[in-house]
């Protein structure tokens, strides 16, 4: 077969030349790099990747394939694969099809044969940054000027991009009625809340409060999603809403919308975190949880108010917010991804503690 | 949780000689825990008895015990030293089942000695199968499915239970006699009811069989505050059934989703909880059914291990280190991430490059033992490679193995391999199916085929399957030679992990054209770091590994900078001692203010620990690898005299290519190395040397022999280790021995020495700055000349030799150094016959016994020579004349006999051991006694013994008899020999030949009651009659001594243990005087 150019270039001109492994075509998105050493079909399909290029730092990928089960939406979201080598064949027994031709259905860019390492040492150095991916333009000028020209993430919805437009329910039994704001909801978060006995609604981003209120759920999921938390006020005006009226868990973007809510502000981080290997402090029990995170922006525990809010886990890499809980009121959330997929499965207990919570407020 | 307040002196214990399955990675766990508990201020006591060892140099321990790891000798050392705590968990196997046995034994209650780490229980519940099962049922965990059977009918109601394939085990059988794998229904019947009547208890074991299942391992971490993470996952390329210290693996796990991954991570979790290590690391192993993705547990080290070291090194997380700081109560988000600085170690490490380790066999050591891999490991070291894919790290692995091959190279011509042959390489596990499995690609199997024959993973078979389709295009493309090779090409090969040397062979080109052709087109090593964090942060630990990428890392200095090429992977002859060098060269050099460079492949070393040199680079030890970095770090200084041959075998081709080599010249090495050039040298300084020539062909050998007068000893030129030497005592032997010599290395001359029969062996180190030289020690072997000396035992200083003739050795040590003009370590083989000094060999290089003469005699050796390479002189070093010692050391070798069955037992010129322990004390009989009792050669204070000695040894072995039986002894003997003991008048039962149907003392083995067996063998094959014995003896572990002088020590060393109390004394007591 012959090898298709491909070539990746970043907004400061930085060029890798690599070989098309996926859709052909042209795409835009801001680079970011995944530590995750397994779990790129997880990564494929979760839609907090919307807007963004991902790059893997494990060089070997596409080894087991592509199966049914491991799929965190409807579809893959990012706008780009970055890797050093696809596999050629997909080995293991869920397999359904290999890699590339996943990506090809799909309509997804890959790029192989790129020194992912040095991209990652690039983005590490000089921060996250907007770049293009193309097979059709393989001028780097031309390609440096499109990606300086892209939208990049910082103020933009992403969120309506990826939400379902009608609301659905995932389970109808269960103990407890939950309702999921979606801002672009992993599956495993909705497969994890089932498996704790609830029964789970989702509901489209723009949802207002009075509607999700009028459902009388037992408690709100604010679930993860894509972007910057800035570019979708209207979210976090729902949940200044629900506020003392529901027990709510946020989840990642869930996390930061609350903090907006909430009066704090968010920041973008330089590389941000994206992996599975992330290790957070619980500063309640002390224990140390590995947590799956993914996110580029942050929220500032100074602008939060400490009377009312207390932060209850930190990353011990950076000593960034990992999750705070409101003192008076049944509200948490965390910033990492407790529903894993990929990753450790430590945080999972955080779901017990929902659940937990929300029986506490029923009484 | 700060550390632990309630203790204060630590005792570790070591896991003594290098056998197979326990080598230098315990040296490297040890001295990583000795070091980092001493930072936080305990002080330690270390009981170990390998003198070959970073960890037993005086200033690694505060108290170092060179001394038998038994029991009883550790319960000695404790009631002298009376330490708080006991870190059973760093010592290997050995370490921990001494511990075990104290504690069983009371002591460490009666001492008040508190086990950190992992306690009594937790051993027991990990160790004994029983427990080890009960606890994954009761966590839920899934184990290969089995059932007992003490009838028929049992067994066939397990069969029904389990399924096929299975494995029948019957209980309490001589070595594991009886049993086998059920595949075909037909099968069964046979198997179980031949195990049944085979047990002695008439019990079998029917377990399901996971052979040929994908095999997994984790290295997990616990901290007191229960935080748990796993460092590395590690995938076996081998499947199931066959050991994982012969399997080559992977890091990290390849074909898991990460679904499969987090069960199997959650998993382990959960084991080590269940198991209960309060602290420290463990090593779970898991089979999935690759059909269905079931997963079974296998087994559990509740310490750390052989793969723990290999984690350590393919992810930059330290586990000895980190296990040692965690049992002193710090907790994981306690203690710093060395290589990040600023993150802490509570996290699992990130790769993002691919490890691939090689096991390294030496099965052309034991003709007579087929190379067929099992359950039981075989191998005697390894080599670790890193690429940037599978592809790469595997041809660099199997560059840096050094068994002539030069990636997954054509070594051999595939078509002419028959087919049979083909399948069951493929189909049996062995030390070379990863050729086979080329081999068979070439021959056209599909992947497919050879995935239903070996059982590996499709992923592994069709990397292979790329490296070989793309092998054929490199020979397409470079068909009308190197010159219209394209340059794509050349960089995907490069890329691919294809040396210089195999492209060099497809294009029809040599190596230096294609590195120059490379070099010419851009084409040209990057260097990335090894970070624990796949760069997402800064890293401050130079650890580097080649690939070809666009970017590299290297951060070259201005810095002085000597480079120092270690050994690679360790193998019988070259092993440990020579990594012990390396590290003393570079500690030694970093204190003069050099960055010191590491080359080694080794991932059990101390030498490829990061922070044991300023820069470590990972990578084969081949003149293409060692060129690179040196292209790119310019070194002031290039040593090649540590790390055993390997380095010294590039060292011509790296000096022609520029390379600064330092201490003695290459000129100079040559000069010892080559025959006729030596016999001209020691002619000059009118030296003896045996007389010798050297033959083409079969006629001209046997005319040599025959001038020179048989015995005769001798060998094919250029091959290492004694590697198919021997003693021919006719003419006979000579021309079968030529025409396998002329098999092994049919270009090269046969070399043929006369034997000195019956002479003393000498073997001196000494140290030269080039005008100065100076003995570093002088040891005389215990066995007579024709054992090699890496064989022999040895004592230091000499026991027996005069005053006149230690002179004439020193004379003549100084007169070769002078003449080679050494200039750093220099060692000498001396045979002394009829009060007659010979040279046999020179090598001007650090030895095998450098670290044994520098524990004995308290002289760092190594680290001072390698300061006189770097242009000091003794003087300023005070080093000007030889330290005598009052204390005796003894060196024995350690053999692994028990390893290859059906191999004979006797000591030849062919070295077969892989380590050595050190017995010091104040006289020479309790010394060696000790050397015996380290070597695991318990030798007995009472019982029955046997004696069969050859012609020549009768009349010494009357006085030998005459002890033992003073002693109280029983002694059996043979006919010859009892005739001989009866006329002396020595109460002996005599013994008829096997072979005439007297098999009183093969029973007396397999009864435990014969406690010690001597066997001189006769003639040139020794007594056939007795290999049974000596084989029995090996595999019951009776002490079997061959030699009249082992024999005459043996017996020295009993008497004085009877006498006397055996008393430990440490080795900073010894030195100090």
């Amino acid at each position: 077969m012959d090898e298709v150019k491909a070539k990746i270039v970043l907004e400061d001109g930085t060029v890798f030349n690599g070989v098309s492994f996926g859709a052909p075509g042209e795409r835009c998105g801001e680079v970011v790099f995944n530590t995750s050493m397994a779990g790129y079909q997880e990564i494929l399909t979760d839609p907090s990747y919307k807007g963004q290029i991902v790059t893997m730092t494990y060089p070997l990928i596409g080894n087991y394939g592509v199966n049914d089960e491991d799929v965190e939406s409807r579809k893959p979201f990012v706008e780009g694969f970055v890797v050093k080598e696809c596999s050629r064949i997909a080995s293991n027994w869920r397999s359904r099809k290999g890699l590339g031709e996943y990506l090809r259905e799909n309509d997804i860019m890959g790029i192989q044969g790129i020194d992912t390492r040095a991209l990652t040492r690039h983005i590490r150095l000089r921060g996250a940054m907007k770049a293009v991916i193309s097979t059709e333009d393989l001028d780097d000028e031309s390609l440096a000027r499109k990606a300086q020209a892209s939208p990049g993430l910082v103020g933009r919805d992403l969120v309506k991009e990826v939400t379902y437009g009608e609301p659905f329910e995932w389970s109808k039994e269960g103990k407890h009625r939950v309702t999921v704001l979606d801002c672009g909801v992993k599956f495993n978060i909705l497969r994890l809340l089932a498996g704790h006995g609830c029964c789970v609604t989702v509901v489209p981003a723009h949802t207002t409060a009075e509607e999700i209120l009028g459902g009388k759920p037992d408690g709100v999921l604010l679930s993860n999603g894509p972007g910057d938390p800035q570019g979708v006020p209207y979210v976090a005006e729902t949940v200044k809403k629900l506020l003392g009226k529901v027990p709510i868990f946020g989840i990642c973007l869930g996390h930061q919308m609350l903090g907006l809510a909430m009066g704090g502000k968010t920041y973008k981080l330089k590389f941000g975190h994206h992996g599975g290997n992330q290790p957070v402090k619980d500063l309640k029990t002390g224990r140390i949880l590995i947590t799956v995170q993914n996110h580029g922006f942050c929220v500032d525990m100074d602008t939060l108010d400490r009377n009312e809010i207390e932060q209850t886990h930190v990353n011990l890499n950076d000593n960034t917010l990992e999750g705070y809980r409101h003192k008076k009121l049944p509200v948490f959330s965390v910033q990492f991804h407790p529903e894993y997929a990929p990753g450790p499965h430590d945080a999972e207990y955080l779901f017990r503690e929902f659940v937990n919570m929300m029986e506490v407020s029923r009484a | 949780m700060p550390k632990r307040d309630d203790i204060r002196k630590i005792l570790i214990i070591g896991s003594g000689p290098i056998v197979i399955g326990q080598a230098c990675e315990f040296d490297y766990s040890g001295t990583q825990a000795c070091k980092a508990l001493r930072e936080e201020g305990f002080e330690i006591v270390l009981l170990n008895s390998n003198p070959a060892t970073i960890m037993t140099d005086p200033g690694t321990a505060d108290v170092t015990y060179i001394e038998p790891v038994t029991p009883s000798m550790l319960e000695k050392i404790i009631k002298k030293e009376r330490p708080d705590a006991l870190l059973p968990t760093l010592g290997g196997q050995t370490g921990l089942n001494t511990a075990m046995k104290a504690f069983e034994a009371g002591v460490l209650d009666k001492y008040g000695v508190k086990m950190i780490g992992a306690d009594h229980e937790t051993i027991t519940k990990a160790e004994d199968r029983k427990y080890f099962k009960k606890a994954m049922e009761k966590i839920g965990m899934d184990l290969p499915r089995s059932a007992l059977a003490y009838n028929m009918k049992e067994a066939a109601e397990a069969l029904e239970k389990i399924g096929l394939p299975l494995i029948i085990r019957p209980s309490f059988t001589l070595g594991g006699t009886g049993g086998g794998i059920v595949n075909m229904p037909g099968e069964f019947e046979k198997i179980a009811s031949l195990g049944l009547k085979n047990s002695m208890i008439s019990e079998i074991l029917i377990e399901e069989s996971v052979y040929g299942w994908k095999e997994y391992e984790l290295e997990v971490m616990r901290d007191r505050k229960d935080n748990v993470v796993i460092v590395c996952s590690i995938e076996n390329f081998d499947p199931m059934g066959i050991h994982t210290g012969d399997s080559i693996t992977v890091a990290p796990a390849q074909t898991l989703t990460d679904r499969e991954y987090q069960k199997m991570r959650d998993a382990a979790i959960a084991i080590i909880r269940e198991i209960g290590v309060e602290t420290g690391g463990s090593n779970i192993q898991f089979a999935v059914n690759p059909a269905d993705g079931r997963m079974v547990v296998i087994e559990m080290n509740p310490r750390v291990s052989r793969s723990s070291a290999l984690a350590s090194k393919a992810t930059g997380f330290p586990i000895a280190k980190i296990a040692a700081k965690l049992a002193v109560g710090y907790t994981l988000d306690e203690i710093r991430n060395d290589i990040t600085k600023e993150t802490p170690a509570s996290f699992e490490p990130t790769i993002d490059y691919c490890v691939v380790k090689i096991p390294r066999f030496t099965f052309e050591k034991f003709p007579e033992a087929r190379d067929v891999l099992g359950i039981s490991m075989k191998s005697v070291g390894e080599t670790m490679a890193i690429g940037r894919t599978f592809k790469e790290a595997l041809q660099k692995g199997l560059r840096g193995l050094e068994i002539g091959h030069r990636g997954l190279d054509n070594k051999r011509d595939y078509s002419t391999i028959p087919e049979e042959k083909i399948r069951l390489r493929l189909s049996e596990p062995n030390a070379s199916r990863i050729f086979y499995i080329k081999y068979a690609l070439q021959k056209g199997y599909s992947a497919e085929d050879i995935v239903a024959l070996t059982g590996m993973d499709p992923w592994f078979i069709d990397n292979i399957r790329d490296i070989v389709e793309f092998e054929s295009r490199i020979e397409e493309a470079g068909r009308k030679g190197l010159k219209d090779l394209p340059s794509e090409i050349l960089r995907k090969a490069k890329e691919y992990g294809f040396s210089d040397a195999q492209i060099a062979e497809l294009t029809g080109s040599d190596e230096l054209s294609v590195r120059e052709c490379r070099k010419g087109l851009g084409i040209e090593a990057t260097f990335k770091l090894v970070d624990t964090c796949a760069a997402e942060f800064e890293a401050y630990t130079p650890y580097y590994y080649s690939t070809y990428e666009t970017e590299d890392e290297t951060r070259i200095s201005k810095k002085k900078k000597i480079m120092i090429l270690g050994g690679g992977p360790n193998r019988i002859g070259q092993g440990i001692e020579f990594d012990y060098c390396c590290c003393h060269a570079s500690f030694a050099l970093k204190e003069l203010g050099y960055e010191t460079i590491m080359v080694n492949s080794n991932p059990e070393t101390v030498s490829t620990d990061y922070d044991t040199s300023d820069k470590l680079y990972f990578e084969p030890l081949t003149f293409e690898d060692v060129m690179n970095i040196i292209d790119r770090e310019k070194p002031d200084g290039v040593i090649v005299q540590f790390g055993g041959q390997t380095p010294l075998n590039l060292a011509d081709m790296l000096e022609k290519a520029g390379a600064p080599i330092i201490g003695t010249s290459v000129e100079s090495i040559r000069r010892a190395e080559n025959r006729d050039e030596f016999a001209k040298v020691l002619k000059k300084l009118e030296i003896n040397q045996p007389d010798n020539g050297s033959a083409m062909s079969k006629e001209e050998a046997l005319e040599i022999a025959g001038s020179i007068g048989y015995p005769v000893l001798v060998r094919p030129s250029f091959v290492l280790g004694g590697r198919a030497m021997r003693i021919v005592y006719d003419e006979g032997f000579l021309g079968e021995f030529i025409k396998e010599a002329q098999e092994a290395s049919p270009e090269h001359p046969i070399l043929i020495d006369k034997f000195l029969e019956d002479a003393v062996e000498v073997d001196v180190d000494a140290i030269s700055d080039g005008e100065m030289t100076v003995i570093g020690g002088i040891m005389e072997h215990i066995e007579e000349a024709g054992v090699h000396s890496g064989d022999s035992a040895c004592v230091l200083p000499p026991h027996t030799l005069s005053d006149d003739i230690i002179d004439t050795i020193r004379k003549h040590t100084c007169a070769i150094s002078k003449e080679l003009k050494v200039k750093g370590l220099l060692n000498i083989q001396f045979a002394v016959k009829k009060d007659v000094v010979y040279v046999l060999e020179v090598n001007p290089r650090a030895s095998r016994t450098v670290p044994f003469v520098s524990k004995a005699t308290g002289v760092p050796l190594a680290g001072i020579a390698a300061r006189v390479m770097s242009g000091k002189k003794l003087p300023e070093l005070g080093l000007t004349e030889e330290k005598r010692v009052k204390h005796i050391s003894v060196k024995e070798s350690v053999l692994p006999f028990s390893r290859f069955s059906g191999v004979d037992i006797l000591l030849g010129p062919e070295m077969k051991s892989t380590g050595e322990v050190m017995g010091i004390d104040t006289s020479f009989a309790l010394a060696f006694y000790k050397s015996q009792l380290a070597a695991g050669e318990d030798l007995p204070l009472e019982g029955k013994i046997f004696i069969s000695v050859k012609n020549d040894d009768k009349r010494n072995i009357v006085f030998i008899a005459k002890k033992l039986h003073d002693m109280g002894f029983e002694i059996m003997s043979t006919k010859g020999t009892h005739k001989v003991l009866s006329s002396n008048n020595i109460d002996a039962e005599p013994v008829g030949k096997i072979s005439e149907g007297d098999t009183r003392i093969l029973d007396l083995i397999k009864k435990d009651e014969l406690k010690l067996i001597i066997n001189t063998p006769s003639g040139p094959r020794g007594q056939s009659d007795m290999k049974p014995i000596r084989n029995l003896a090996v595999m019951r572990g009776v002490p079997c001594i061959t030699t009249i002088q082992g024999a005459q020590a043996a017996v020295n060393g009993i008497e004085a243990a009877i006498k006397g109390e055996l008393e430990v004394k440490s080795l900073q007591e010894y030195l100090a005087g």
